[in-house]
This record gives structure tokens, C-alpha cells and sequence, in this order.
């Protein structure tokens, strides 16, 4: 499938957070019929920590598909959580919009807008630029 | 099957040759097929979806006409499945596209894991020292890497409260920082907070119960204190006693003894000191 009607605003991804109790059920079930309801198109995963842990090349996939927003969790934890699957996302095009913390009506609202407030934690983008063995010390032995 | 493995992906597809659905049975269908831990890509105009990638691929749809057959390279093995959209029955299609397609058993393993936020992360390899599980390891670079995240045992979040750096998340788990909300420096308190990874990690455990000092203040100091890194390591232990099945019960009751907790934290340092030596001494990984 290649990307289809491009214009109109950000991808939309919405985490699902099964494997948990994490997110608010009546908080994940609102901004899902939202979703649906609005009849735009959206990608839907079941729960990205999961696909994170196997590395799931749709991690890649999602990445990759330019700018967009995430309903998920922690803007912290997504970001890495990406990172650690080789999908780092872009900080200038991601917008999370976590579940957590929002209610349904104002997280739908903010998903379905096509206005784009990019919120991942500012600094290194993956682990690659984390600070290798000659900046550490060893506690082992300290 | 490798953990990397792709899967499937289910489209539900409501374009030409096909017949839109109304909220209420894309919803439905959707949330079936989320629950039994399929991925969606609901497809149409108006925003862009991810991109086509080597990934199986079941499409759902209330087709015009017949069921399209099955499309793909047959010299690869056909990659795409068709069937009716129907919320009912979406979700057992899938598990039959599944299941012809070679792709993994979603939700065979409950995420329980550390991700690293290496943005806060100094390599200083306490974590590595800690975990007596084998989760960490180094990259190539000598990068502290989360390697084994099948072998984090589920809601232990120990290795979290012995970082000083507050980098390691479990997303899942109930407060912040741990979950990901952001680390303030009340949280930190890093000199107050700091463990005595050594007096852990050489045997010497049940000392740190009597040699209680000043606990800081702040949520986090609360939950980092080295008494409950302790408490939770232990029954990660004992959980992990548990799993190998074979063990008395009487045994199962039991704390591992502190030369046992001691042979591994002394297997797990030597492997953050092989890490942190000098380039011409071989890495641990
Ligand atoms: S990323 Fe956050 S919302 Fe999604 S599965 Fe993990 S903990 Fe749940
Ligand atoms: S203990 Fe924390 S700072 Fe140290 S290597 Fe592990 S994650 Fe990084």
C-alpha cells in the first residue's frame, strides 16, 4: 500500500496499550470511536511496547510515514520506545498525544486536528548518539 | 520464529470497488481486531497511512463484488489475503491470514521490559552490574543496550531505582518517572539517592536492612531507596525459582541464599567491568 491523501494533515497512529491497564479503558474506548467516526484514515496498533520489544518492523514503518501524531503514552517513553526497534522518530514531525494524562474529549480532539505541535523531549535522537564506555566510569570498582 | 519477525498487517479498505461502513461497525471491527492484537491500517483519503513495506497483509472489505484472490510474488509465497469485512468475523480472519502466512502469534509474551532513555543515560553499566537476568548488555560500540527483554521478569522494575541517572523506563509500570513522565530534579536527588550498588551486589544484602539512613522526600526517593531495590530483587528471585519448575517447595519459599545472589551479581560485574575496560581488552557482551 503506498501513502494515500497525502494533504489534509499529520498520520494518526493510536496505541491500544492491551498488555496493560495502563491507559484509562473508557479514555482508549472514547478516542477510538472518535476515530472511527471521523472516517479519516489511521494506523492502529495493538500495543507498541509489545512491537517495541520484538522490534517490529512496523515500527519502521510508522516512522516513516512523514509527519504525525501518536495517541499513546509519556512523550519519554514513546520516543525511546521507537528508538529501541531502530525506528527513531523525527522530534520536528512527531506530536504524542498521551492518553495518560488527557481526557477523551480534549486527546480526540487533538488527534484528529491537523495542526501539529511536535512535543518529543528535545536532545539525542537515538542510541547510537548515547555516550559510549570512555565517558563512564565503573562502579564495580569504585 | 525470530522476534523481529513481520505481522500482519489488516487493512480495513472502504475504497473504490468496495462499500464504506458506518462508524460503528468500523470501530467495532477495529477494537475486535486490536484486542485479539492485530495491527489496523484503516486506509482512505484525507491522511497519509504508512507506507507498503514486506510485511503480510490482509485486506478487509465489503467488496462490490467477489472476494479478490489472494495477490502477492507466488515465488515469495502469495503476502496478501482478502476477505469480507465483517465485525463479527474480523478478527478470526485474521488469525487464519495469520496462520497461512507464517506470521507470529501476537501476544505470546506480556511487554514487561526496560527501555533506555538515553538521553539521560552516562554508561555507567550499574544497570548491567545489577540485573541478575542477563537483560543488558553491550553493543559493539560498548553501548549499554537493553539485549534480552524476554528474560525481564514481569513487574519488577528494580533496575530502574539503581540507575542515578533515572534513564531506565518500563512504560507500563503505575508512576513517573519509571513510566516516562518527566524526571525533576526533585525526583532525582542524585547524591542522596545514589545506592550502594557494591554492598548489593557483594552479598552482603540483609546489612543494607539494618543500615536504613535518611530517606529523601520525593516520590521517587521513596520508590529508589535500596531497600526496596532489594525487596524487589529478591522476589524477582524467588519468581524466577519459580519459573524453573523443578524446584522443592519448600525451596520456592525461600529467599536464594546470599552466595547464590552473590555468584551472579559477581558474573554481572565482571561483565560491566569487560565493558568499561580500556579498547584493547575483549568486551563483554
Ligand atoms: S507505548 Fe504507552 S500506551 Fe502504548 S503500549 Fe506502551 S505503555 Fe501502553
Ligand atoms: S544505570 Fe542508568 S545511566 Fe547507568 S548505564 Fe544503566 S541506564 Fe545508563
Amino acid at each position: 500500500m503506498s501513502p494515500e491523501g497525502t494533504t489534509g494533515g499529520p498520520a494518526i497512529v493510536y496505541c491500544h496499550c492491551k498488555y496493560a491497564q495502563v491507559l484509562p479503558a473508557a479514555t482508549k474506548e472514547a478516542v477510538l470511536r472518535r476515530l472511527c467516526d471521523a472516517g479519516l484514515p489511521f494506523e492502529a496498533v495493538p500495543d507498541l511496547c509489545e512491537a517495541s520489544a520484538r522490534r517490529d518492523p512496523a515500527l519502521k514503518r510508522l516512522a516513516s510515514a512523514g509527519p504525525i501524531k501518536i495517541a499513546a503514552c509519556y512523550p519519554r517513553a514513546v520516543k525511546w520506545l521507537f528508538a529501541a526497534a531502530d525506528a527513531p522518530l523525527d522530534p520536528a514531525t512527531t506530536e504524542i498525544v498521551n492518553l495518560r494524562v488527557l481526557g477523551a474529549e480534549p486527546a480526540a480532539a487533538t488527534l484528529l486536528s491537523t495542526a501539529l505541535e511536535a512535543n518529543l523531549p528535545a536532545g539525542k535522537v537515538t542510541a547510537s548518539d548515547a555516550p559510549g564506555a570512555a565517558a563512564a566510569t565503573n562502579p564495580a570498582e569504585s | 520464529m525470530a522476534l523481529s519477525d513481520r505481522t500482519l498487517r489488516v487493512v480495513v479498505y472502504e475504497g473504490p470497488g468496495a462499500i464504506p461502513v458506518d462508524g460503528a461497525a468500523r470501530y467495532a471491527a477495529v477494537s475486535a481486531l486490536l484486542e485479539r492484537g492485530f495491527g489496523v491500517t484503516r486506509a482512505g483519503s484525507g491522511r497519509p497511512v504508512a507506507p507498503a513495506d514486506a510485511s503480510p497483509v490482509l485486506v478487509l472489505g465489503r467488496w462490490d463484488g467477489a472476494v479478490p484472490e489472494p495477490t502477492g510474488d507466488p515465488a515469495d509465497g502469495i503476502r496478501t489475503r482478502w476477505a469480507a469485512l465483517d465485525p463479527a468475523t474480523a478478527a478470526d480472519e485474521a488469525e487464519r491470514a495469520r496462520a497461512e502466512l507464517g506470521a507470529p502469534v501476537p501476544g505470546a509474551w506480556k511487554p514487561w521490559f526496560p527501555v533506555i532513555d538515553y538521553d539521560r543515560c552516562t554508561n555507567c553499566m550499574q544497570c548491567l552490574s545489577f540485573c541478575l537476568f542477563g537483560v543488558y548488555g553491550v553493543d559493539s560500540a560498548r553501548r549499554i543496550q537493553v539485549q534480552n527483554n524476554d528474560q525481564c521478569k514481569t513487574q519488577c522494575p528494580a533496575c530502574s531505582r539503581v540507575c542515578p541517572e533515572a534513564a531506565i523506563m518500563f512504560p507500563k509500570y503505575k508512576s513517573g518517572p519509571i513510566n516516562g513522565d518527566v524526571v525533576s530534579d526533585s525526583d532525582l536527588g542524585r547524591e542522596k539517592m545514589k545506592i550502594d550498588i557494591s554492598a548489593l551486589l557483594g552479598g552482603d544484602v540483609y546489612s543494607m536492612l539494618r543500615t536504613r539512613s535518611e530517606r529523601a522526600q520525593s516520590r521517587f526517593s521513596k520508590e529508589r531507596d535500596s531497600d526496596k531495590a532489594l525487596a524487589e530483587r529478591q522476589k524477582c528471585l524467588t519468581k524466577l525459582a519459580a519459573l524453573a519448575g523443578d524446584i522443592p517447595a519448600e525451596v520456592l519459599m525461600s529467599l536464594p541464599s546470599p552466595e547464590e545472589i552473590s555468584r551472579k551479581a559477581a558474573e554481572a560485574a565482571a561483565r560491566a567491568r569487560a565493558a568499561l575496560a580500556p579498547e584493547t581488552t575483549a568486551p563483554g557482551t
